[in-house]
């Protein structure tokens, strides 16, 4: 009875372990991958080769944050001192490289002129949060905290 | 670009729920009934949403 319990208890530990690291690259690795999946949309699932699920990624990003222009939204600027405005900021800034293109084209409604382009403003801003989340994902690949 | 309200939800829906099935999942199978199952609700909430403010306008 013993033995058997013991197995079922080893077996049982080793489902339970958390397998961090396994199949993890470097550190160095692993911080690219977060830093280039911030910059361009699905960048960090390329690196890991992960192609479709970064394309998907890519797609779904960019086309939320160009139909977000399209509907003539607003991209928040850092130093406005509202703290919503900041907030809002921050969420643009996920965007990574695509921000700082709007703002040197000079992209984006400064103030909200119609109706839709409250949601424009909005779509952009989830975009860029999607986007931290898309890389903070293909970090947790590249560290092996996701198992695939 | 001029879009309709249930055009914005339809959309916005759509590539929210396309991101979090990818990264909120591991097996791709379980990440298409995740990201569909978020699209269903979004959507959903919306109009269960855009009822009860009509209801409580009337």
């Amino acid at each position: 009875m013993q033995p058997q319990t013991d197995m079922i208890a080893g077996a049982m530990t080793t489902n339970v372990q958390a397998p961090a690291r396994v199949a993890g690259k470097s550190s160095s690795m692993a911080t690219m991958v977060l830093f280039a999946g911030w910059l361009i949309p699905g960048a960090g699932h390329f690196l890991l080769r992960k192609w479709i699920r970064g394309s998907l990624l890519f797609l779904s990003i960019v086309t939320m944050f160009t139909l977000g222009l399209a509907l003539k939204g607003k991209i928040y600027s850092p130093n406005t001192g509202d703290p919503l405005d900041i907030l809002n900021f921050a969420g643009d800034l996920g965007m990574g490289i695509l921000y700082v293109l709007a703002r040197v084209f000079d992209l984006g409604q400064v103030t909200v002129q119609v109706a839709t382009a409250d949601y424009g403003t909005k779509f952009m801003v989830v975009a860029g949060l999607l986007n931290i989340i898309a890389a903070v994902d293909a970090h947790s690949l590249a560290t092996g905290r996701k198992v695939s | 670009m001029t879009i309709s309200h249930f055009g914005a939800v339809l959309l916005f829906s759509l590539f929210t729920s396309v991101v979090f099935g990818i990264t909120q999942r591991s097996d791709p199978r379980m990440m298409i009934r995740f990201g569909a199952f978020c699209f269903v609700l979004f959507v959903g909430g919306t109009i269960a949403g855009s009822w009860v403010m009509w209801l409580i306008k009337h």
